[in-house]
């Protein structure tokens, strides 16, 4: 029984700023919940709150089914995995593992058995006795993997651990962490801003936007049915196209052609929204002759570059448009910046649209393709709140 | 390659000038020290016959007929027992104020240098008088309660710059190992600064060591005058001969504590010890 439970807690600086915003989130035992979102969303601080490194300013925290807000971390019976892994650097690994038994008291036998034990899990038999500054960034990384699994704890909680690890090496432990996870069946919170590694480790995904939760779900229901355009934009890789429609008559007109509104199952009255839709909604024409047509829309655009990567083929061009106007997209925006340092997707009156092609396509750069695009697929959104419209 | 070397020759070089400039008054006190009273006028430096005589004049005589030993006892203790109090408090106010904010703080910090700075002989007047009408003069408490107010800045100020160095989230990660703050502070933040500590001990030690001005006006016995003090009270053989080779020798002499002081704690004074907490 630990589950983690949180009930409208909210996190208020000493400079009034809120880093958390009422949230409600109901992790269940054993389960690998991720909390992920751009930097500065609050999820940090959502997981130092359940750490009890920081003071939940309101609501209610509850570990296992006891309230623990007034409990200081020690209480918690928690362990946490640091974005930089603060090992101590004056201790061996062994030491390093066995400190929060010796903490509590434990003998030193039983000690050294589960500090081996651990070691064995993580491959770590042989570093025993080093010192952390002896150690490569992964092999600290598992010893700080180790210091938490040794304890047998209610909750590992985990601040982007992998993030400062090379790239491949981060996709190793990745599968590592997952398969380390499930094998100990501990309730999990891992907070990350990738969301790769939200998307292939968690059991659920929790999407946060300045301090507040967007959406909780599996994968594949943050993926399918995004309840607003923040979270729409945020999942999936690469991300989803955006482009203005208008509702008009029973008719959605997109710049890439019109569609019949009914299947679509929107209930709203005539106006502006926005219309998203996956790089994998299209496909070449060329590919899938006419079999689909009924439920798309044929169109021809002007391939600005294409990217062959074997097994996808990933085809950019434009749309001429008046843009795509929300704050959740802008926030979006913002952070691909930082992420990449690349220029925003949009530019003056063109919205640049991304297709997952067939890699028998044949499409060319500076030439036009027929492209088809899902119309069925078509994910639809309020530009004022950023809510889903269509109704599942 | 050829530069480096040349560097490296400079660099010896003048590093052999300041070491010789720094240790020959040290080496002309040992040679006097050595030498037998009728020669410490010979002015040479190599002593023409070596004696002990001054050294064992220090000690003839046992605890209660040596003018040294008492001293000597005195200096150790006092030292010590600052140092010891010095560095606990000060390693507590310095970790408070490395790590939290609380109104003061900036207020804290400057008093300790402004004290740090403060001329102490403003200050023995008026303590010779309290002292007196408060029964500490002439007593270890009465040399050690200064020595304390001028040493803690010191020891604060050194070791807030460690304490800043290490990283906060090995505190954070302590306490969710399930330690109380004052075991991450004394299992993981104290030995992380322990370069840090062994420093301030150094100085704090030394200053006390070093103080004549206090412990010249603040005593008048041997009950609790520390050797600087008693170098001063220092008589010779006869009313005639003037007390230099003891004096040498007794300088000599408590100057090896601090020596042996350095080295050892120089082992621990490692920098880098930190390296590999943290990633980045």
């Amino acid at each position: 029984m630990s589950e983690i439970v949180l009930e409208g807690v909210t996190k208020t600086f000493a400079d009034g700023f809120e880093a958390v915003k009422g949230m409600d989130l109901d992790i269940q035992d054993g389960e690998f919940m991720i909390l992920v979102g751009p930097s500065g969303c609050g999820k940090s601080t959502a997981l130092r709150m359940i750490a009890g490194l920081e003071d939940i300013s309101s609501g209610e925290l509850k570990i296992g089914g006891e309230t623990v807000n007034d409990r200081s971390p020690k209480d918690r019976d928690i362990a946490m995995v640091f974005q930089n892994y603060a090992l101590y650097p004056h201790m061996t690994v062994r030491e390093n593992m066995g400190f929060a038994l010796k903490l509590a008291g434990a003998d030193k036998e039983e000690i050294n058995k589960k500090v081996e034990e651990a070691a064995r899990t993580l491959d770590l038999e042989q570093h025993l006795d080093r010192r952390p500054a002896n150690l490569s960034g992964g092999q600290r990384q598992r010893v700080a993997m180790g210091r938490a699994i040794v304890r047998d704890p209610k909750a590992f909680l985990m601040d982007e651990p992998l993030s400062n690890l090379d790239a491949k090496l981060r996709v190793q432990m990745r599968t590592e962490v997952a398969r380390l996870q499930s094998k100990l069946e501990t309730t999990t919170v891992y907070v990350t801003h990738d969301q790769t590694e939200a998307m292939t480790l968690g059991d659920r995904v929790a999407v946060m936007r300045a301090g507040v939760l967007q959406q909780v779900g599996t994968p594949a229901e943050l993926y399918d049915n995004p309840r607003n355009l923040f979270v729409a934009g945020f999942i999936g890789s690469p991300a989803m196209n955006f482009m203005p429609g208008e509702l008009s008559g029973g008719k959605l007109k997109l710049p890439i052609g019109e569609v019949d509104a009914g299947p679509l199952g929107i209930e709203r009255d005539d106006g502006t929204i926005v219309a998203g839709l996956r790089p994998e909604n299209f496909e070449d024409v060329e590919v899938i002759g006419d079999l689909k047509e009924e439920r798309g829309i044929v169109f021809e655009a002007e391939i600005d570059l294409v990217e062959s990567l074997g097994s996808d083929l990933y085809a950019y061009f434009h749309i001429e448009s008046a843009g795509v106007q929300s704050d959740q997209l802008a926030d979006l925006v913002e952070e691909s910046l930082e992420e990449t340092g690349a220029g925003a997707s949009t530019s003056e009156g063109r919205e640049q649209i991304v297709a997952r092609l067939d890699p028998t396509s044949k499409v060319r750069r500076r030439e036009h393709a027929q492209l088809w695009a899902d119309t069925s697929k078509l994910h639809l959104f309020d530009p004022e709140s950023g809510d889903n419209l269509r109704t599942k | 390659m050829e530069r480096s070397s040349r560097d490296y020759a400079l660099w010896t070089i003048a590093i052999a000038l300041v070491v010789i400039f720094a240790l020959i008054p040290v080496l002309w006190l040992i040679s006097i020290s050595l030498k037998p009273p009728e020669a410490l006028t010979d002015q040479s430096f190599i002593p023409k016959s070596v004696s002990f005589d001054n050294y064992k004049s220090l000690f003839e005589g046992g605890i209660d007929g040596s003018p040294f030993i008492k001293p000597l006892i005195n200096s150790i203790g006092i030292a010590l027992i600052t140092t010891a109090i010095s560095i606990v408090l000060a390693s507590f106010c310095a970790y408070a104020i490395a790590r939290l904010e609380f109104p003061g703080k900036r207020v804290i910090l400057a008093g300790a240098l402004a004290i740090a700075m403060f001329p102490p002989i403003s200050t023995v007047g008026p303590l010779f008088d309290m002292w007196r009408a408060l029964g500490l003069y002439d007593t270890w408490l009465g040399l050690i309660i200064p020595y304390l107010t001028f040493s803690l800045p010191l020891a604060i100020y050194v070791l807030v710059a460690f304490f800043r160095e290490i990283p906060w989230e090995l505190e954070q990660a302590a306490q969710v190992d399930g330690a109380t703050p004052f075991q991450a502070f004394t299992k993981v933040i104290v030995p992380l600064a322990a370069p840090g500590v062994f420093t301030a001990a150094i100085l704090v030690f030394i200053f006390c060591w070093n103080d004549f001005l206090f412990a010249i006006s603040l005593t008048s016995s041997d009950a609790s005058r520390t050797v600087p003090a008693a170098l001063a009270f220092f008589t010779g053989e006869s009313s005639f001969t003037a007390p230099t080779g003891s004096i040498a020798a007794a300088a000599v002499v408590v100057t090896v504590p601090i020596i042996v002081f350095v080295l050892f704690f120089q082992r621990r004074i490692v920098a880098g010890l930190t390296a590999g907490a943290v990633k980045g």
